[in-house]
């Protein structure tokens, strides 16, 4: 029994075995951090979890189901997932982003929509109360009503986060939330996720190469190295393990 | 300039966003209704096109500027929807059952054709759609025990709960009550959850479908209300002309319908319209610049010269078309003297990750 398990995970792109045999579990309301040197098949696990494309072996378990089918299905699930490189709706306004994220919770048919009847009309409204929440929760309201294509890379990268968390999700995967953030910014970041975990009570997996923010957040601690597990605990415990001091730093002859 | 202080969340969902709107699309509204009794005949009857056009135009902007799904093939579902409702005219079908019809059977074609739209994307569904139209245009040249063949097919007036619409003006309010009506329905779909999963497949499909947006179904519902539009952009045609034959549904057709969304203005419904009466005024402004020209002129290409040459100069200095035009101006004198020329460019845009499919 466990909340998120991914079981020998494994998927190889022709001859490059990019994610090899890889376990872990997610419990409840951790945070749990993937770490690892450049290449070592954290995103790709990731967008295995994510569906995106097909394991070539294990299996990924939520809530003691396994996750199949389309990408779609997993947002369905209640699992939301941030990009490394931003992937926002460009030439939406950031509140037509945000409710974009609450497509899971539509209520809404077609036909319905087509003559936009007073129960359509409710839904927006409660569909907005909930997308303010997260507005509120991370500062956006200056820029509710601009397009993303306008704004600067550290608010996209709050956009984002804001996006999956509009999806009201019970696992957020953050693929490098501080990246190309400065360091005001990671604080800020560091903040919310903390937040996440704490306030909203939602379980965060995910991807950082920020050690500091990874100790000042995580709960427990993966350390890839070429799409294999080489050490799993707390951050402490992660830091101080040989193998990931080798596998940063390389080994002594 | 105006300032709009919002207290209410539906403020953001309403109609008309304030009174400035509700007055000049009123009086947009009462300009057109009073048309027949305000300009000639012949007016009138350029009336009847753009109002056909826009709803075509409306519906391509849905599949083309909302959805990002590029169609060359457009032309097919006109002609799917002329060819239903004269068939089903001759059959002495009421007016009201073949327009659902030529609407429906348009958009059952349209989901057939957005099939191959789950797995192609850009050029190769440009090619896609455009070999649809040459299919569908052989069809109806060939299949002469239907569609008559080349000797095309005549339609009667129509008949509306017993009224005959055989004037001008009775056709005017029909087309215009159609053409209202497609407006709204596409301004209440683009406020809902539909059509704003149709913007996120166009700006990012890996994005859209990991919130959870379901991209074949949203893509083929997309291609449905396109086509269904255009069947019944298609039918009006039909009682317009008054003779359909295949040589009105080519390719060529379909790349001026492709004009009309990018010289109105790609992802703005006030482009479809803008567009469609672009499109429909161009060849009388030809036509009477051709009077001012020397006779040594070759009279034959020049249309399609002007229509080529201007539909490369909006793609290369007016990329929002006819409608970010308007949106310049009206904030040029909203901010004046504070205009910056800066203020409509695009922004770089950041790296983005590694297209995924």
């Amino acid at each position: 029994m466990s909340f998120f398990a991914v079981e020998n995970l494994g998927v190889r792109f022709g001859g490059v075995v990019a994610v090899d045999g890889v376990s872990f579990s997610v419990k409840q309301g951790e945070v749990y951090t993937i770490i690892g040197p450049n290449g070592a098949g954290k995103t790709t696990i990731f967008n295995l979890i994510g569906l995106i494309y097909p394991p070539t072996s294990g299996r990924i378990l939520f809530e003691d189901r396994e996750v199949s089918g389309a990408p779609h299905h997993v947002a369905q699930r209640g699992i939301a997932r941030t990009f490394q490189n931003i992937e926002l709706f460009e030439h939406a306004t950031v509140l037509q982003n945000l409710l974009i994220g609450r497509h899971r919770h539509r209520t809404t048919n077609l036909l319905e929509e087509l003559l936009f009847l007073p129960k359509v009309r409710r839904a927006e409204i409660a569909q907005r109360e909930a997308v303010e929440r997260v507005i509120d929760l991370l500062d956006l309201a200056h820029y509710r009503d601009s397009l993303v294509a306008g704004l600067p890379y550290g608010i996209r990268k709050v956009i984002e986060l804001g996006r999956a968390l509009a999806t009201e999700p019970k696992l957020v995967l953050l693929d490098e939330p501080s990246s190309g953030l400065n360091p005001d910014e990671t604080d800020d970041m560091a903040f919310w996720i903390e937040d996440i975990q704490k306030e909203l009570g939602i379980t965060v997996l995910m991807v950082e190469h920020d050690m500091n923010l990874v100790s000042r957040v995580s709960d427990r601690v993966l350390a890839l190295n070429e799409g294999r597990v080489i050490a799993e605990g707390t951050p402490g415990e992660v830091q101080s393990h040989p193998a990931v001091i080798e596998a940063y730093l390389g080994g002594g002859e | 300039m105006r300032f709009i202080f919002k207290t209410d969340y539906a403020q953001d969902i309403r109609l008309f966003q304030h009174g400035g709107q509700v007055f000049w699309y009123g009086l947009l509204l009462v300009l057109l209704l009073a048309a027949p009794y305000l300009v000639s005949g012949y007016v009138l009857s350029q009336l009847h096109f753009i109002c056909i056009y826009s709803i075509v135009g409306l519906g391509l902007m849905l599949l083309v500027g909302y959805t990002g799904q590029i169609s060359l093939g457009h032309a097919a579902f006109l002609a799917v929807g002329a060819y239903t409702e004269a068939l089903l005219q001759g059959a002495g079908v009421p007016f009201v059952i073949s327009l659902t019809c030529a609407a429906l059977f348009s958009a059952v074609v349209g989901v057939i054709v957005g099939l191959p739209a789950l797995r192609l994307k850009g050029i190769y569904l440009a090619i896609a759609t455009f070999a649809f139209n040459v299919i569908v245009e052989e069809i109806i040249t060939r299949w002469e025990s239907v569609t008559g063949g080349n000797s095309g097919k005549l339609l009667k007036a129509i008949e509306l709960f017993g009224y005959r619409l055989a004037s001008q003006e009775s056709f005017y309010y029909l087309c215009l009550a159609l053409t209202v009506l497609s407006c709204l329905a596409l301004i209440n779909l683009l406020r809902s959850p539909t059509g704003r999963a149709f913007v996120a497949i166009r700006d990012s499909e890996v994005s859209a479908s990991c919130m959870g947006i379901n991209l074949a179904y949203y893509k083929t519902v997309s291609f449905a209300i396109s086509a269904a539009l255009t069947g019944v952009g298609g039918a009006l045609y039909a009682h317009k002309v008054g003779f359909i034959s295949p040589e009105q549904f080519t390719l060529i057709q379909s790349i001026e319908l492709v004009t009309i969304v990018i010289i109105g203005g790609v992802g703005s419904l006030h482009g479809a319209v803008l567009g469609a009466a672009f499109i429909i005024m161009l060849p009388q402004a030809i036509s009477i610049a051709k009077g001012w020209l020397p006779d040594t002129l070759p009279q034959a290409g020049l249309q399609s010269v002007v229509f080529g040459l201007i539909l490369v100069a909006f793609i290369i200095f007016e990329p929002y078309g006819l409608y970010g035009r308007w949106l310049k101006i009206r904030t040029y004198f909203d901010v004046f003297p504070f205009y910056r020329r800066g203020t409509f460019r695009r922004q770089r845009s950041y790296l983005r990750s590694e297209r995924l499919r």
